[in-house]
């Protein structure tokens, strides 16, 4: 699988020209709704523009994903080796890499789910992935068993990067993706629903916010040249959000995400709904 | 218990408690006296509500009651169906934040008052929608959207330190209250009333959309009384303990009345507030399952009226004069002096506007049991000569404090109205 994984990125720099073609089946279905029709004719006139972003954001989304792989294989071999306290510790470092992408795996299909799913998003029999290794690690307390779903876990990540160069991105693909990484924390971070056992919610909520700021960065000067107060105002809650974030790390990563209290977590959300609101207008830039 | 003695005062205002025949009367004499002495808060709401509604002084036609005005709508104006009710911290600091928000709330507010949809509808199908969407086809309801200003707005942070009005600061401490933090304060009030429940919670939910980055919601409750439709005759609506409540409020249609009672003066010591009014709102839980296991003498007593009419203990008819003086055949009383009643009338020399809701919270998951009460909300010229006072009284010796407790507690300095072209606030600025 590994080797796989490499060909594709070789042909990275040809890569770019697959935007157009590469319809993987499932690709971009669920993470692309309204936009494609009526975005046609305006993306005809500053086409060129979204180009550069679109490549942009895949090398970005490519060197995410070759983290990921690389990562997760420690992740995956602490495991198998049975290191209880190696596994734990670099447990939630190698998620923070497929978090910063996640709309973009999203569009894969199965992908997701099996690399992804939390106790009750699958069917028992299917669960894999990360939160089912998350499970027997923190509140089993053993690697016993895991092996099976480490080596797998490994695959599907490697999967992931092969399959990451042929997705078709799009601006707006982006442009949703960047507000679904908020949706994303909004609904499943914030609550502690997503690290159940780890209480690690913190890294993915930090790295969901990171991977939309990738994407806006990527955009912002076709939105100055649409809408410059808006360009601002996300500019400035998104410093608003990092900052709060901040006062949140502990070492190189974040603090168990029970340590918060209630009124810490109601101004995090807060401060995302603030962002997440005008994010979302960032549309703006694909015309009507 | 210590409770008690708080909570007659608030109740009588709440509530409506009043004895049924208070109530009734106070109703009947359409405001006369019952409350008459603090108390008008009570009755007078409820019979605000319907009777004011037909001939009001707000100019109400239909289902549209005009946001634009010499006052706020939603104070005189007769009470609608429901409420939701938002307070707003202000997250965003300097001036010119809290002007642009309170700017585009006031263009979203005039357009929902008229059933319109807030901004320009998008064409634009990489956006999202610019109005929520759920009061679309529906008509306004008679929503009217009241803003007001809580004492914390008035700190270093707008350089509105020095326009704080002499008169306009935090409650004191009543007896018995139990406050908790998430039902108190907010730097901003809102007070949306509809006779449609998802039209006041669309307002509401898409002012706070706007506010997203300037201010972040506090607390909201939401509220309720009996429906137009239930009671097409417009009676004095009954609080949840079952009793006639909200009688005895001042005319809202004479201006002097008003000026008296509600408005605030730009003559009071802050000149921006003129045509204003101080809102008190407090959330009084009602000790439903206490309440109900009690004997009907026990609650006429409490009250100090029949539940089913509303008369006077001692009366025949809702709207019969309170005779405090009144004795039975063995010399007794009809009215205990600690009934609520009784406390509420006091001399008359002081009212208030009362413009409350019930409540339901659903249910107490610490103790199993209903969370309900009143959303009391009353509108003076003056809190503290006013609805202090008179809170006071209450608080102390009101029976009704034993199945009341007050459980949250905010004012706001509410803005005068709004001239077309202004914006909410502006004479503060």
């Amino acid at each position: 699988m590994r080797y796989n994984v490499i060909l594709p990125t070789g042909v990275l720099v040809a890569s770019l020209l697959f935007s157009g073609c590469g319809q993987k089946e499932d690709a971009n279905a669920d993470s692309t709704p309204a936009a494609p029709a009526s975005t046609e004719t305006s993306t005809t006139a500053s086409a060129a523009d979204f180009n550069a972003a679109i490549e942009q954001y895949r090398t970005f989304a490519v060197e995410q994903c070759d983290l990921f792989v690389k990562e997760t294989e420690k992740f995956t071999n602490a495991v198998k080796a049975g290191n209880l306290d190696e596994a734990k510790k670099l447990y939630a470092p190698a998620r923070a890499y497929y978090e910063r992408i996640e709309p973009v795996a999203e569009a894969l299909g199965d992908l997701d789910p099996n690399i992804d799913a939390r106790v009750n998003d699958v069917d028992a029999a299917d669960w894999r992935g990360f939160h089912r290794i998350e499970k027997a690690l923190w509140e089993d307390k053993t690697t016993t068993g895991q092996e099976g779903y480490a080596d797998q876990l490994l695959k599907d990540a490697q999967l992931l990067r092969a399959k990451i160069e042929t997705i078709d991105i799009d601006a707006s693909l982006m442009v949703t993706g960047a507000v679904e990484l908020l949706n994303e924390v909004s609904s499943s971070k914030v609550t502690g629903e997503e690290e159940l056992y780890s209480h690690t919610d913190l890294y993915d909520f930090a790295a969901n916010v990171e991977g939309a700021s990738k994407i806006f960065e990527i955009l912002k000067p076709e939105l100055a040249k649409k809408d410059a107060d808006l360009e601002k105002e996300i500019g400035e809650r998104f410093a608003t959000l990092k900052q709060e974030l901040d006062a949140f790390k502990k070492g190189d990563g974040y603090v168990d995400y029970t340590e918060l209290k209630d009124d810490q977590i109601r101004k995090l959300s807060q401060n995302l709904d603030a962002l997440a609101e005008p994010l979302s207008n960032m549309g703006k830039i694909l015309g009507v | 218990m210590s409770d008690h003695n708080q909570n007659s005062n608030d109740n009588s205002i709440l509530k409506k408690p009043m004895t049924r025949r208070d109530v009734l009367r106070l109703a009947g004499s359409g405001g006369l006296g019952l409350l008459l002495g603090g108390s008008t808060f009570g009755l007078f709401a409820a019979q605000n509500n319907r009777k004011t509604k037909a001939a009001n002084a707000t100019g109400t036609t239909d289902n549209q009651v005009p946001f634009y005005g010499q006052h706020q709508a939603g104070i005189i104006t007769p009470a609608q169906n429901f409420i939701c009710f938002a307070a707003f911290d202000v997250t965003a600091s300097g001036s010119s934040s809290l002007q642009k928000l309170f700017r585009t709330w006031t263009a979203a507010a005039a357009a929902m008052a008229e059933g319109k949809q807030v901004g320009e509808e998008s064409t634009n199908h990489n956006l999202p929608p610019v109005d929520t969407g759920e009061s679309v086809g529906l008509n306004p309801s008679r929503l009217t959207i009241t803003f007001g200003a809580g004492p914390s707005l008035f700190d270093d942070r707008f350089g509105l330190s020095g326009k704080r009005p002499p008169s306009f600061k935090d409650l004191p401490a009543f007896n018995g209250e139990q406050l908790e933090p998430q039902w108190c304060g907010g730097d901003i009030g809102v007070q949306v009333c509809a006779d449609d429940m998802q039209v006041a919670f669309h307002a509401v939910r898409n002012l706070a959309r706007m506010a997203r980055g300037t201010a972040v919601l506090r607390w909201v409750q939401e509220g309720f009384q009996r429906s137009t439709q239930a009671d097409p005759s417009g009676s004095t609506p009954r609080n949840l303990l079952g009793f006639k409540d909200g009688t005895a409020n001042p005319a809202v249609t004479s201006a002097q009345d008003m000026n008296k009672v509600v408005w605030a003066q730009g003559s009071d010591g802050a000149a921006w507030m003129g045509g204003g009014s101080y809102m008190a709102v407090r959330r009084i839980r009602m000790r439903i399952e206490v309440w109900d296991r009690s004997s009907l003498k026990d609650q006429e007593d409490t009250f100090g009226r029949y539940r089913g009419s509303g008369a006077p203990l001692g009366a025949k008819n809702e709207f019969d004069a309170v005779d405090l003086n009144a004795k039975d055949e063995k010399g007794n009383p009809h009215i205990p002096a600690d009934s609520h009643v009784a406390l509420a009338k006091g001399d008359g020399s002081i009212q208030i506007l009362r413009r409350s809701y019930s409540y339901s919270g659903g249910m107490d998951l610490k103790t199993g049991q209903l969370d309900a009460g009143l959303l009391f909300i009353s509108y003076q010229r003056d809190l503290f000569k006013q609805f202090v006072t008179m809170q006071q009284k209450l608080a102390k010796s009101d029976r009704l404090n034993e199945y009341t407790l007050h459980v949250g507690s905010a004012v706001f300095a509410c803005f005068p109205g709004v001239s077309n072209g202004g914006y909410i606030g502006d004479t503060l600025f």
